[in-house]
């Protein structure tokens, strides 16, 4: 009897006093996504830059950053982060997370954006150098406005992505919304219910963000 | 005997075929003009059953083609058809492009359906091609090609439809070329074109098509050369 | 930095990693083979299908598309725990990769059905092939040709996917990489070397997919 009471005492429901903890993780998701998707987008783009304009570049960075592409995120992500307590300073599992996204979407947005840069026809370039552009000049003015739009679909894509798969970093410890998603469902032993919620959070972001690219995309095509 | 008996075809509001009357006996060769929109190519495709029809009966060799219980599959068989873009297949090799039909359609063992295709390919000046891709191939070999993959089946009839529209100037003429063949050859024909003089030089009649009717039906020579209808004459004024 | 690297453990276990690897293979392969089925049924019930087939159709692709693979497989082992279903890990790893996988698959085979001109199917109904012919003998070998180069891509999102076996207690090669390493503590070493077999078999994936690409499109 006692055991029973036990039982019922350790395992309770789902509250609503529940959600707050969820929207805590939620953030704490958001976060994280939003660091790595502007930061990585910023390097990816540099990189990007540097793969279309210099041969080195395509093999060397090309082949460093291919490997971030052909390891699985959870490998990258225990690697790095059992890698600095070997160094001497451990890190927290936020920095470790951050840095491991980040260096993962810049790799992802390296190959949009040289695929960008490409799609950029060669006779607009040398129309606009004939102009009397320079260099910088071409690239602010006619490369990166025309690049952007056919980067766009691609990019929303790879941050979506990036959005999704931040749910791995809770195999190091950070409490974001799939690790707090684990510890109710060990609570409340309701697995449905909190798998769905969290489920419609993501869907909540990716779903129409992805939807307005593709409107985008669409209305771009026919300009 | 191909008979169109006052038929009607309408997409939603729009009526492109306006109770047509037309014969096309075994051997003739018809060639159909007329402004783009006329209801021309929308003709053909009620004929072998691309499309549906709202009135009246199309018959082929008596069957009729709309009919409920018609085997359309069947019918086809007996009408070859070219379209204005040429549709090779372009995972197939020209010679399987060609052969694919007789063998899958018609059951046709593997070694037979090369030999009609190699047949067809060389008649229509395709015989070292049949190799390649039609992908590797001009617009107007394609044309050809489709042309050989549809006489393979052996047909009764033959639709063309603008098939040398699509076509680079210098690429008409040996399609044109081909089908003056078929004609020796006595191939039933519908032929609906651009092109008045060959029109006038190949055709038994001509039927000139404005808005969804048939305007004026009579022999090439005296269709092009004395039109009777005041639209015919416009028409040919502009084109020629 | 006062850390000896121990290769000698990590070298006595490769031969486990191998078969690890050899597990890993197998499941993405089959996951891949079944989301290529189903997500061809998919694509189908969105283009022709009716309207419930349209929806239920959309509301799978959608939903794997738009939450974390790692969240459906979780689905796939506690989430149908609520309804009694238990799954083995194996199980659960090959049906969430399968969802996965036919999702994408399913929008990729709708956009190379929509690609391909309405003529050529008109072009084969006038030879007298039937809708089934010419949707086996000259649509689907064109659809083929212009999903291959994403379906390669798919199958090597499977194998990097199915590293999220780990979590739920599947011992392909990660699963089976964090075992042994924790038995040896380790884990730097072991998830180097994971990280080896898995850009290895990328990579032997990409290349196998390009010969047969050579092989099968000579137009």
């Amino acid at each position: 009897m006692s055991e029973s009471a036990n039982v019922i005492q350790f395992f309770t429901g789902f509250r609503l006093n529940d959600l707050p903890f969820l929207a805590q993780a939620a953030g704490n998701t958001l976060l994280i996504s939003v660091i790595a998707i502007s930061i990585g987008t910023v390097f990816g783009c540099l990189f990007g830059w540097a793969l279309y304009a210099s041969k080195y570049a395509r093999y060397i960075l090309g082949s460093i950053l291919d490997v971030f592409r052909s390891v699985p995120l959870i490998i990258q992500l225990l690697l790095f982060f059992n890698f600095f307590p070997i160094l001497g300073f451990p890190l927290d599992p936020f920095a470790a997370g951050c840095v491991v996204l980040i260096v993962y979407m810049s790799s992802l947005v390296a190959q949009v954006a040289r695929g960008g840069i490409e799609a950029v026809p060669e006779s607009m370039r040398r129309a606009s150098r004939s102009l009397g552009m320079s260099y910088f000049q071409d690239m602010r003015y006619v490369v990166w406005p025309i690049g952007v739009r056919a980067m766009l679909p691609a990019w929303t894509g790879v941050a979506l992505g990036v959005l999704k798969d931040s749910a791995l970093v809770s195999v190091l410890g950070y409490l974001e919304l799939l690790r707090a998603s684990q510890i109710l469902i060990t609570r409340t032993q309701e697995p449905f219910i909190i798998l769905a919620i969290v489920g419609a959070f993501y869907f909540a972001l990716s779903y129409p963000i992805g939807k307005i690219t593709a409107k985008l995309e669409k209305r771009w095509q026919y300009d | 005997m191909i008979e169109l008996q006052n038929v009607d075809k309408s997409f939603g509001e729009l009526n492109v075929l306006k109770s047509i009357n037309l014969n096309v006996e075994k051997g003739e060769v018809l060639s159909v003009i007329g402004a783009s929109g006329s209801g021309k190519s929308t003709m053909l495709y009620c004929i072998n059953a691309l499309e549906k029809i709202q009135g009246g009966n199309i018959l082929v060799d008596g069957i009729n083609v709309h009919a409920a219980g018609t085997d359309v599959n069947k019918l086809r068989q007996k009408i070859g058809m070219v379209f204005q873009q040429w549709n090779s297949f372009p995972h197939l090799s020209v010679l399987d492009n060609v052969a694919l039909a007789p063998k899958i359609v018609l059951g046709k063992s593997k070694n037979e359906a090369r030999e009609i295709a190699e047949k067809h390919l060389r008649h229509v000046g395709l015989g070292d091609k049949i190799d390649t891709y039609p992908t590797r191939m001009s617009g107007g070999q394609q044309q050809r090609l489709a042309i050989a993959r549809a006489l393979a089946m052996e047909p009764s009839y033959m639709l063309f439809d603008e098939v040398t529209s699509a076509l680079d100037p210098e690429l008409v003429g040996e399609v044109l070329d081909t089908l003056r063949l078929l004609r020796e050859d006595g191939m039933t024909m519908i032929v609906v074109t651009h092109e008045i003089n060959f029109a006038r030089d190949v055709s038994d009649r001509i039927a000139f098509f404005h808005q969804g009717i048939i305007e004026e039906l009579a022999p090439a020579k005296e269709l092009v050369n004395s039109p009777k209808s005041t639209r015919t004459q416009q028409f040919l004024s502009k084109v020629l | 930095m006062d850390y000896t690297f121990h290769w000698r453990p990590v070298i006595k276990a490769l031969p486990d990693l191998f078969s690890a690897a050899l597990v890993t293979l197998e499941v993405a392969v089959l996951s891949m083979i079944i989301g290529i089925a189903i997500g061809l049924l998919l694509a189908m019930m969105r283009l022709y299908g009716s309207r419930p087939m349209y929806y239920v159709a959309t509301i799978w692709v959608e939903l794997a598309r738009n939450t974390p693979a790692l969240l459906q497989l979780f689905f796939f082992g506690f989430g149908l725990g609520a309804f009694g279903w238990h799954l083995s890990p194996f199980m659960i790893v090959l049906c969430g990769l399968s969802f996965n996988n036919a999702g994408y698959l399913a929008e990729n085979f709708r956009g190379g059905f929509q690609a391909i001109p309405k003529p050529q199917y008109n072009a084969a109904r006038c030879l007298g092939m039937s809708a089934s012919q010419t949707y086996i003998r000259i649509i689907i070998p064109q659809v083929f040709k212009l999903v291959y180069y994403p379906m390669t891509n798919q199958m090597v999102w499977a194998v990097l996917m199915s590293s999220l076996g780990m979590l739920v207690g599947f011992r392909e090669l990660s699963g089976a990489t964090q075992f042994l390493a924790s038995n040896t503590f380790r884990l730097f070493e072991f998830f180097l070397v994971a990280a080896v077999f898995y850009y290895v078999l990328v990579k032997l994936i990409l290349l196998v997919a390009h010969l047969i690409s050579r092989r099968l499109f000579t137009y």
